[in-house]
């Protein structure tokens, strides 16, 4: 075989490309990249926006039946204060008011960790009689036909409607605490009668609630006159 | 030039659906396939978010492929790939957000569908923007299809509706598993099975005819 015809077919001498030829593409294809992402996203924006906005809004009357109105708080140590949609903060949470602007309850969005994933999801909170009075589920990745129950099962949604959280005498704990039970052996209102076949997942929202309920009902309950007086 | 180019435009198009279908034919992108199929609007998201990424990134790499050295072409393709799955999930987040909560993480994993960066190296890199577009078209459709054969199926059976609307009524018991992921592993060996005996029932039937032919 010709000695030449091997040589013209070794990488090494192969015409070399420039650093710069590679670093041109690169960074080209990149600034190309860039400018798609920044039009895309600022052309969205809006539409995501008033998605989510929709979706809340949606989990708040939902979650606190006879609510036709809602307003914003931002959860302050000072008390709750009163915010538009847009401001960033670390805790909000949604006062639902009745046609009147009568205020019927609190929303709340809590999280925690589930059976695949964490749940995200919102319940509503009657400071008046002390009650969980609705639950949502706005995100989750339970299992296909078993754990994601917990977001369309009638029977297990029921026992949102009324989930009795009544504070003790000094607002530091449940006077009982909320549980779930297994499917059926529901007696009292402060229990969470279970799904079979999803019995991770429903320990887990009832947890979520609890603790999250635990940590907030106190505050609205101190604040409630505010809250009231907001929404008025 | 590639030897591809003196493939008719049709059979460019065409080969994505049958003869070399993504799914049925090479196994490409299993991981979506078995993940989000267990519904059949999951199924048709999913197969239109695939086929717009490979359409725009095949067109772009047969446009650019003069210009990108061989020793950054994988990256680039990859930025390019990643530009389009961006702009996908900021657009499905736009049109649905329950629709972008139930195709989870798959959305941003078409990333890493092999597919994609694999049409964009074996065939857009070396073809003329037409024909990538061909290409991409036909390979994004037969992967389409393939995720509605298996939607169908599993929502049928597992959930016993079609597109959320309920066939059997109350009665009807739900063959939970098959929404579950075991549920997408036999559908896609039910399907397999029956694209492979279709497959030698054309080849068995062609050489009799080749057979007939040579005797005659």
């Amino acid at each position: 075989m010709n000695q030449s015809a091997i040589m013209s077919d070794s990488p090494i001498n192969k015409p070399a490309v420039s650093s710069w030829a590679m670093f041109r593409t690169l960074c080209g294809v990149a600034l190309f990249s860039g400018l798609i992402i920044v039009i895309v996203y600022q052309t969205t924006l809006p539409f995501i926006q008033e998605n989510r906005r929709k979706a809340i809004e949606r989990a708040v009357f939902e979650v606190l039946p006879g609510a036709t109105q809602r307003l914003t708080f931002s959860v302050e140590a000072d008390g709750p204060r009163l915010i538009t949609e847009d401001e960033v903060v670390s805790t909000r949470m949604y006062a639902g008011l009745d046609g009147s602007g009568n205020l019927v309850g609190i929303a709340l969005e809590a999280m925690g960790q589930g059976y695949q994933d964490v749940i995200r999801l919102m319940y509503g909170y009657d400071p008046e009689r002390e009650l969980i009075v609705g639950m949502t589920i706005l995100e989750m990745r339970e299992t296909p036909g078993l754990g994601d129950k917990i977001a369309h099962d009638p029977r297990f949604l029921a026992n949102f409607e009324a989930l009795d959280v009544s504070l003790n005498a000094d607002r530091t704990d449940f006077i009982n605490p909320v549980v779930a039970v297994d499917q059926g052996d529901k007696i009292n209102p402060w229990e969470v009668d279970g799904i079979t076949g999803a019995t991770i997942s429903t320990q887990a929202v009832t947890r979520i609630i609890g603790l999250n309920a635990k940590e907030i009902t106190p505050y609205i309950l101190e604040h409630h006159d505010v809250l009231k007086g907001a929404s008025s | 030039m590639s030897n591809t180019e003196v493939t008719p435009p049709m059979d460019v198009f065409i080969k994505g659906l049958w003869r070399e279908n993504p799914v049925f034919r090479m196994l490409l992108g299993m991981c979506p396939v078995l993940a989000v199929t267990n519904s059949v609007m999951n199924a048709l998201a999913m197969g239109a978010a695939t086929l717009f990424v490979l359409t725009m990134s095949s067109t772009l790499v047969a446009l650019l492929k003069d210009f990108i050295p061989k020793q950054v072409r994988i990256a680039t393709y990859i930025i390019i790939i990643a530009t389009f799955v961006t702009v996908v999930d900021y657009v499905i987040q736009a049109i649905s957000l329950d629709l972008y909560m139930a195709l989870g993480a798959f959305i941003q994993l078409i990333v890493v569908n092999c597919m994609i960066l694999g049409r964009a190296e074996a065939f857009a890199s070396k073809n003329s923007v037409p024909r990538a577009i061909l290409d991409a078209l036909g390979m994004g459709l037969g992967f389409t299809i393939a995720l509605l054969c298996l939607g169908a199926v599993r929502e049928v059976l597992g959930n016993g509706s079609f597109l959320g609307f309920d066939l059997f009524g109350p009665s009807f018991e739900p063959w939970s598993v098959m929404i579950l992921p075991p549920g997408g592993f036999f559908v896609l060996g039910f399907w397999l099975l029956l694209f492979a005996y279709v497959k030698e029932r054309s080849d068995a039937r062609k050489k009799g005819q080749e057979e007939m032919s040579h005797g005659g």
